[in-house]
């Protein structure tokens, strides 16, 4: 490797200040268009959160900000999973909602009044701009070259990976929870390279936000022991690997136990349990270390480095003891998951059933990462030729993201700020060597050599020394190779931010709350049957009419409608989903005491048929049954939707359990009316639907969106003479048989 | 005798390689205080050995670090006690004994990295940290400390 450490530019002529100056506008630069390319979806439909989650925590912030920091933190919010509730400050991550929070009370304190909404939408844009600025800070700590941290900065910044959860309007927890995450390395990579307590300290703290902020904060928790042990293991551990990673965990761990959803979770968990381990190990090896320094004999110190494996050891059968067992948790399903990629599936299919949590493509990573993916690679063998303690947590830090990343799709996000990091380590390199105009002259060689050969002075003995690792002088000489190779550089550069900007524009930046299509003149038309269903819900409901939906729509519903739901999409509890997807899935007759049990006024659907909307409730229908399956096997069968020859069809060969079950019924209500008769087609399964439509007797029909894409029924009350709802309604319609049949039929006793 | 002069070949021959610099300072200092005790015994028994660690450590340490190590195992005795408690009367406020419990472990880890920071032989290590400066860190990662845990006994 060349050591090119000097500044290609602005050498000698201009000073540090301009150079200074240069940075700062290049960094200033750098998160305006970070900004800038997560604002497509502002610009084009307005301001607006999108998605399920974002609609959870805008409506928490509005509770924060309308009631106190206190009420939110003892929220106990009766509006969600209806007959339970959910208490919710003991259940969310509160980092999000209290960065905001803190924000609108500032802005307001500056008399710039912003309506919370703007900035719940505009928070991840802002901090993204920060994100790449930790970004710049943590690579200057890997390399000595000037441009590095700039050209990660302005990865960072544009990179698709990390724009497809920070667009503006996704006000998801991953929107600072990235920013935490790289500015947490940085201040370990500090602290470890100075050895100072101060810094371990502040990594705590921010340790602490990020916990406050995301559940990934598990990732930090054990990358950070994962790191310090590699360096034990190589033999590199030093005072300052003990100083900082002591000072980390004691205030971290503390810190992170202040958030009432973590509680005692460090302790007790086994994803923890690497951090604590670490940490003994961190003590026993700095009091043998201690020891050894005091004690010539080397019989005595191997007695000691025997004492540590065992102690060590002893400990982990210990912890492994504790785990089975069962006073140290096991690992979550949603973890470990993450080891054994085929348990969700089997186990827990409400996991399983996410489409973030499914293995990732190979093209998802040229999609997302562009030409740093394949920049990557060289970036972490960089890291290997000068391998200090802040390169193996580089290694380190690569080879565990790109694993999850490669398990779950979601997890790609923690993998692109190292890949930005990576690449860019590499880029400076190239161009540190490519971009000197100076070529390397014959009279630095000369003067190697001569000291070298003299071999009389102190100096030159040392280089005799280190002969073996003495490198000859490669250098680049001629100009032709430097403009090519620099131009070719370049072209990837520019290549990659139209690839970034394209990708942004076309597959991140598109609110699902509102879809988009195109008229044939090319003109934009907006299918907007998600709000104006809600907005009808909120309008023309009781205050507090309980609406059963899939879980998908939960938070939409408790945001945008303002009504409780039966299950939202933090699905803590899965047998009250499980409920849901039992009524969905059953005959009417079934469901109907489900839905009066739980008090159900409304039952809410999605439905796609009408306009070629793929992701409807019929689509998702198959999770609703196995997750209702795993709770009561033999009253729902997924067997029983599927036809002999194992097609699940909605059309006329559709099984009777599949036409008979709610939620198809709910589903093509009415559908076949639209159509002239016997035309009526599901334009996502794309069959001919059957010439006579379902029949609903214990629900009728209150609500359907211009497009058909949401349909609300209200449940019937009971009859009131006391007939089933069956009968009622075959009554109402007038399918009573003329000739009345004189037999009676069996009598049963009347039992008071 | 051969085996002393082994150990004794070893050490300048150590310094180059290990580039720890604790090392290359205590060996030569440690090395006149053991011969002593060294040829009275090939092998020395265990409790030889603790003696001569701890005549070596009242010999070598500074006041200052002696009552940092005082301190230091203060807070193991009062972390030791917490725990026995724990044991003997159970843990029912958990947060508790958490708190009070990973208070003595935390300001012991702290004064650990006081100590090592203020240690003479790890200078090298420490180039940009004074020991004024690592004062002002122990009280500032202390000050975080208490403040949690405070927080945490509710």
């Amino acid at each position: 490797m060349v050591a090119k450490t000097q500044e290609p530019f602005f050498q000698g002529s201009t000073g540090k200040n301009s150079r200074g100056v240069l940075r700062i506008v290049i960094l200033c630069l750098i998160a305006g268009a970070a900004i800038a390319s997560r604002l497509f979806s502002v610009i084009r439909f307005e301001s607006i959160i999108h998605e399920f989650d974002p609609w959870f925590n805008f409506r928490a912030t509005k509770y924060l900000v309308s009631h106190g920091f206190y009420d939110f933190w003892d929220w106990f919010d009766d509006r969600t999973w209806h007959p339970l509730g959910r208490v919710t400050g003991g259940t969310l991550y509160p980092g999000l909602m209290v960065t905001s929070g803190v924000i609108y009370h500032a802005l307001r304190a500056l008399t710039i009044p912003v309506d919370i909404r703007n900035i719940c939408v505009l928070l991840a844009p802002a901090f993204s701009g920060l994100t790449a600025f930790a970004t710049y800070l943590f690579t200057n700590e890997m390399s000595t070259s000037p441009s590095a941290g700039l050209l990660a900065a302005i990865f960072m910044g544009i990179a698709p990976g990390y724009i497809s959860r920070s667009v503006a309007g996704s006000y998801d927890n991953e929107a600072i929870a990235i920013f935490l995450l790289v500015f947490t390395f940085y201040l370990w990579i500090k602290a470890i390279k100075l050895g100072s307590a101060f810094w371990g300290a502040l990594c705590a703290l921010f340790y602490g936000y990020m916990v406050s902020a995301w559940g990934g904060y598990v990732f930090i928790t054990n990358l950070i022991p994962l790191h310090v042990f590699v360096l034990v293991c190589m033999g590199r551990f030093s005072p300052r690997v003990y100083v900082s990673y002591c000072t980390w965990y004691a205030l971290g761990t503390l810190a992170s136990m202040q958030i009432p959803f973590v509680g005692f979770l460090p302790i007790r968990s086994s994803e923890h349990m690497s951090a604590l381990g670490v940490f003994g190990l961190l003590q026993l090896v700095g009091f043998v270390e201690f020891v050894r320094s005091g004690v010539p004999s080397k019989q005595f110190a191997t007695l000691l480095k025997g004492f540590v494996l065992a102690v060590f050891a002893i400990s982990f059968g210990g912890l492994v003891l504790l785990t089975v067992s069962g006073v140290i948790a096991p690992w979550t399903g949603r973890f470990y998951s993450l080891w054994d990629t085929g348990y969700a599936k089997i186990h827990i299919p409400i996991i399983a059933s996410v489409s973030e949590h499914q293995p990732t493509a190979w093209p998802a990573y040229f999609f997302d990462l562009n030409l740093l993916i394949w920049l990557f690679p060289a970036g972490v063998y960089l890291c290997f030729l000068k391998l200090a303690d802040e390169q193996v947590f580089v290694v380190v830090y690569a080879i565990l993201a790109s694993y999850f990343s490669g398990v779950m799709v979601r997890l790609m996000l923690t993998l692109t700020p190292i890949v930005c990091v990576a690449a860019a380590l590499v880029l400076s390199n190239i161009l540190d060597t490519y971009l000197t105009f100076k070529s390397p002259g014959e009279s630095t060689q000369a003067t190697a050599t001569e000291g070298a050969t003299n071999g009389a002075t102190k100096k030159a003995a040392k280089q005799e020394e280190l002969r073996s690792m003495r490198q000859p002088l490669i250098g680049i000489y001629a100009a032709f190779s430097k403009i090519s190779v620099v131009t070719a550089m370049t072209t990837y550069l520019l290549i990659f931010v139209l690839h970034c900007t394209w990708v942004t524009s076309n597959a991140y930046s598109s609110p699902s709350v509102v879809l988009a299509s195109r008229m044939p003149d090319g003109s934009q038309h907006i299918i907007d049957d998600y709000r104006e269903a809600y907005q009808w819900l909120r309008q023309n409901t009781k205050e507090d009419a309980k609406i059963m939906s899939w879980w998908d729509y939960g938070y939409q519903i408790g945001g945008m409608a303002d009504r409780p739901t039966l299950v939202d999409n933090n699905t803590w509890n899965n047998t009250h989903i499980a409920t849901v997807g039992k009524a969905m899935s059953s005959r009417e007759e079934v469901s109907y005491p489900i839905m009066r049990q739980h008090e159900v006024d409304y039952v809410l659907v999605v439905f796609g048929g009408l306009l070629g909307y793929s992701g409807d409730d019929i689509n998702k229908f198959l999770w609703m049954v196995r997750i209702a399956e795993g709770i009561w096997p033999d009253e729902v069968k997924e067997r029983n939707f599927f036809t002999e020859r194992g097609e699940y069809r909605v059309d006329e060969g559709a099984t009777q359990t599949m036409k008979d079950s709610l939620m198809y019924k709910m589903s093509y209500y009415n559908y076949n009316s639209l159509f002239p008769p016997g035309q009526a087609q599901d334009r996502v399964r794309n069959v001919k639907m059957p010439e006579v439509g379902p029949v609903l007797n214990t629900v009728e029909e209150a609500f359907t969106s211009e497009n058909w894409i949401i349909r609300i029924y209200k449940v019937k009350d009971l009859d009131n003479v006391g007939r089933d709802h069956a009968s009622a309604a075959s009554f109402d319609r007038g399918n009573k048989k003329k000739k009345t049949t004189k037999k009676r039929g069996p009598k049963v006793l009347r039992v008071e | 005798m051969a085996p002393k002069k082994n150990a004794a070949a070893a050490a300048p021959v150590a310094p180059p390689t290990t580039q720890i610099p604790s090392t290359t300072t205590t060996i030569p200092s440690s090395t006149p205080v053991k011969i002593p005790s060294r040829p009275s015994s090939q092998n020395q028994s265990p409790q030889e050995v603790a003696i001569g660690i701890w005549q070596n450590y009242l010999d070598k340490t500074p006041q200052r670090t002696k009552l940092i190590d005082v301190f230091m195992s203060f807070l193991v005795v009062v972390g030791v006690l917490q725990f026995v408690y724990c044991i003997l009367a159970g843990n029912y406020p958990f947060n508790a004994f958490l708190s009070g419990f990973s208070a003595t472990v935390g300001q012991f880890v702290l004064t650990a990295s006081l100590r090592i920071q203020t240690n003479e032989d790890n200078k090298a290590e420490f180039n940009s940290v004074s020991p004024e400066r690592a004062f002002a860190d122990y009280v500032f990662g202390s000050l975080i400390l208490h403040f949690f845990c405070v927080n945490f006994i509710n």
